[in-house]
């Protein structure tokens, strides 16, 4: 349409305009990560908010984050440590149970908190554009806050139990990496069905107790028979748990072949799950 | 051509019904695909064709159909149109939020939409975060926001609670907070749905000011209002949108008075309310509109009295019930608003009766309905109805002449005295 109206004159055609177009999408959508890219800064403020956020109106605060790891550990070296006397490659069970459990509570709230993320951003998605991606990601991301803070309480533990780092140390970012994957993988799956399907919700507390036991947390994973340790390693946080102990305690139960069937299977249940993210995407606004 | 910043062609919308209101759980999925064949039986026992799925083409409805138009770099374009002509919808299409069913938009600029202020905003975060957040959400870049802080503050006037959790503002406090920052956003088209409607007066005259500027500056701007003085105010052009199409697009004053003549066409002794929340207490179910012998009409005379009758369902025992009708002109001025006495109700069917005696000029009027426990509404719907006080009186007498401004009727005409 055209209206008459002298009041302004039209804004000069030299200025180079960015051009959108909008067109129903068929299919799969390309990943475009230009895109998340144009939106980092919207990632940081909401990974940003979500940890500002966490902890309010809490009496104790921040120290959730280190009494959570730090309670389940103790309870395991009662139980399992002491009582049933579970191995533990010959280190001081709480050492074992707890390098297990720190890469474990991140990857179960990330796990938690991104499956969840969409729905509990419902007034977000239906009233303002931005890629849908930058929501479970920013979910995983702030989980790394309470990660940092309880390994600070590792290396007092090991300090006690007089274990040195050693330079295998430095290939830990690798397994916090496989866990952060492993998380978002599983979480953008859980996040895409849960706009439609609100049963998620309910199966999220399932999975993690579940996958909790398909870890080798409480126990090692030389218990499980050598027939059975390849498909054992399919479960992507196997790599994970036995990497941190290997790389922070020396472990003899790593073994790179866990590591590399690990990584195979979250690469391929990562871009399954952008890319299943990205089709069900278009959808989210009509449907959470 | 260059100097286009928004073209739109043959844009559609298709919504599952009952879509927007509700998720399906994998239950009903699975119960569905078990009833299935039973239903296909019973109706192939009754004669009947089996009903297929609820995606089967008949469970849709078209919220914007076949759109085409084209607004040019500069230009302010208000939208009207009646509730659920798809005005949102266009909106949301054009900000990428949701995707056409059919047809393109192109855009050449940045787009800044603004379907409701204060999205993002998170309770527990004080004023000054919320505006880092909230600035964030709308697309601002952290530099931007920072160089217009204090100015957002000044426009806000909120600057002693800046460190307080908005959760302890008051609504307005939060809503001028939350309107300020929006108004700060500077894309180079601005997408509004009614946000005005939120403040006090003197806020409202102040973000229409502000509005104005925003347009004065070159920008293009797409507003969406039901507020027809808003519209008159800032934009040059309008569309009129009804179920999904475009009624007539051009000058506003033509395309107004368009609209108002619809809606007189639309006048209705009866309306059924809208659904409100399921979950709630209850809703609301009709409105009806009654002359002094207890016939519905919907056309009433200068200084005529008239009834509302609200009918409305209770799903559980509710404490300390209040029924509400506000009665708004088609200019949104709020004339009145009537209360039922509070109540503790079961679960039932209610209806109230309120008695309309008001000395208005003649004018278009709408509604707005309200439940509440406990002051707490768990029910509300605006602009709906359509009631039409006229002049036109039977009999030959002629009536008070209402000109001038106003809502209310002149009704006295006293004698000029000669001051000595």
């Amino acid at each position: 349409m055209t209206v008459e109206d002298s009041d302004h004159e039209p804004v000069s055609a030299l200025i180079q305009y960015n051009h959108t177009h909008i067109e129903p999408s068929k299919g799969w959508a390309p990943l475009n990560f230009k895109d998340l890219w144009e939106y980092r800064e919207l990632l940081y403020f909401l990974i940003w908010r979500d940890i500002k956020v966490r902890y309010k109106q809490t009496l104790l605060g921040i120290v959730w984050a280190v009494l959570q790891p730090f309670l389940t550990m103790v309870v395991f070296s009662i139980f399992f440590g002491r009582l049933a006397n579970v191995p533990s490659d010959n280190l001081p069970y709480p050492i074992f149970a707890y390098a297990g459990l720190l890469p474990w509570q991140l990857f179960a709230f990330a796990l938690t908190e991104s499956g969840n993320s969409l729905v509990s951003n419902q007034r977000l998605i239906t009233k303002i554009y931005f890629p849908r991606l930058v929501i479970p990601v920013a979910a995983v991301l702030s989980g790394l806050v309470d990660f940092a803070i309880s390994f600070l309480i590792l290396l007092g533990m090991m300090a006690y139990y007089h274990i040195a780092l050693t330079p295998a140390a430095l290939t830990l970012p690798l397994f916090l990496l496989l866990a952060i994957a492993t998380a978002l993988a599983v979480g953008l799956w859980l996040s895409a069905l849960n706009v439609e399907y609100r049963d998620v919700r309910y199966v999220i507390p399932f999975l993690t107790q579940f996958w909790l036991f398909m870890t080798p947390i409480a126990y090692p994973s030389s218990l499980v028979p050598l027939w059975l340790r390849p498909f054992y390693a399919l479960n992507p946080m196997v790599g994970v748990v036995e990497g941190f102990r290997w790389a922070l305690l020396g472990t003899q139960g790593f073994v790179g072949l866990m590591v590399l069937v690990s990584a195979m299977v979250v690469t391929f249940l990562l871009f399954g799950g952008l890319f299943y993210f990205r089709r069900m995407e278009k959808t989210f606004a009509d449907i959470i | 051509m260059s100097d286009v910043a928004v073209k739109v062609q043959g844009l559609s919308k298709k919504y599952r019904i009952g879509q927007r209101e509700r998720y399906k759980a994998l239950r009903d999925i699975l119960t569905q695909a078990l009833y299935r064949p039973f239903r296909s039986v019973t109706s192939a026992i009754k004669g009947k064709p089996a009903q297929k799925g609820a995606l089967s083409g008949d469970g849709y409805f078209w919220a914007l159909r076949d759109i085409s138009f084209e607004v040019k770099h500069g230009e302010v374009i208000g939208i009207i149109g009646r509730n659920g002509a798809g005005k949102t919808t266009l909106l949301k299409i054009i900000s990428r939020i949701t995707e056409p069913t059919q047809g393109t938009v192109d855009i050449y600029g940045r787009v800044g939409s603004l379907l409701e202020v204060g999205t993002g905003f998170h309770p527990e975060l004080t004023g000054r975060e919320n505006i880092y957040l909230n600035g964030a959400i709308l697309g601002m870049r952290k530099t931007e926001i920072e160089r217009k802080f204090d100015e957002i503050i000044d426009f806000a006037e909120i600057e002693k609670f800046i460190d307080t959790p908005v959760k302890f503002y008051s609504s307005g406090m939060y809503m001028r907070l939350a309107f300020s920052v929006a108004a700060h956003l500077e894309p180079e088209i601005l997408l509004v749905d009614e946000v005005l409607a939120v403040g006090d007066a003197e806020f409202q005259k102040k973000c229409l000011g502000k509005m104005g500027d925003v347009s004065r500056q070159g920008r293009t701007v797409l507003f969406v209002s039901h507020n027809m003085s808003a519209i008159r105010k800032l934009c040059p052009g309008t569309i009129l949108l009804n179920m999904g199409s475009i009624v007539m697009a051009g000058p506003t004053e033509s395309v107004i008075a368009r609209y108002l003549l619809d809606s007189t066409s639309s006048l209705l002794a009866e309306v059924e309310l809208p659904p409100g929340d399921p979950n709630a207490f209850g809703e609301a179910k009709r409105l009806r509109f009654f002359n002094q012998n207890g016939k519905p009409h919907s056309q009433f005379n200068l200084n005529e009295s008239w009834k509302i009758e609200l009918e409305f369902n209770l799903t559980s025992l509710v404490t300390h019930v209040i029924a509400g009708v506000g009665v708004v002109t088609s200019d949104e001025i709020p004339v009145i608003t009537y209360w039922s006495k509070p109540g503790d109700l079961q679960a039932g069917r209610y209806c109230v009766e309120f008695e309309c005696n008001l000395p208005l000029k003649a004018c278009e009027l709408q509604f707005a309905v309200g439940l509440s426990s406990h002051e707490q509404a768990f029910y509300y719907k605006d602009h709906v109805g359509h009631v039409s006080i006229s002049e036109v009186l039977q009999g030959g007498e002629q009536p008070f002449r209402a000109s001038g401004s106003g809502l209310l009727l002149n009704s006295t005409l006293p004698e000029v005295r000669r001051v000595q």
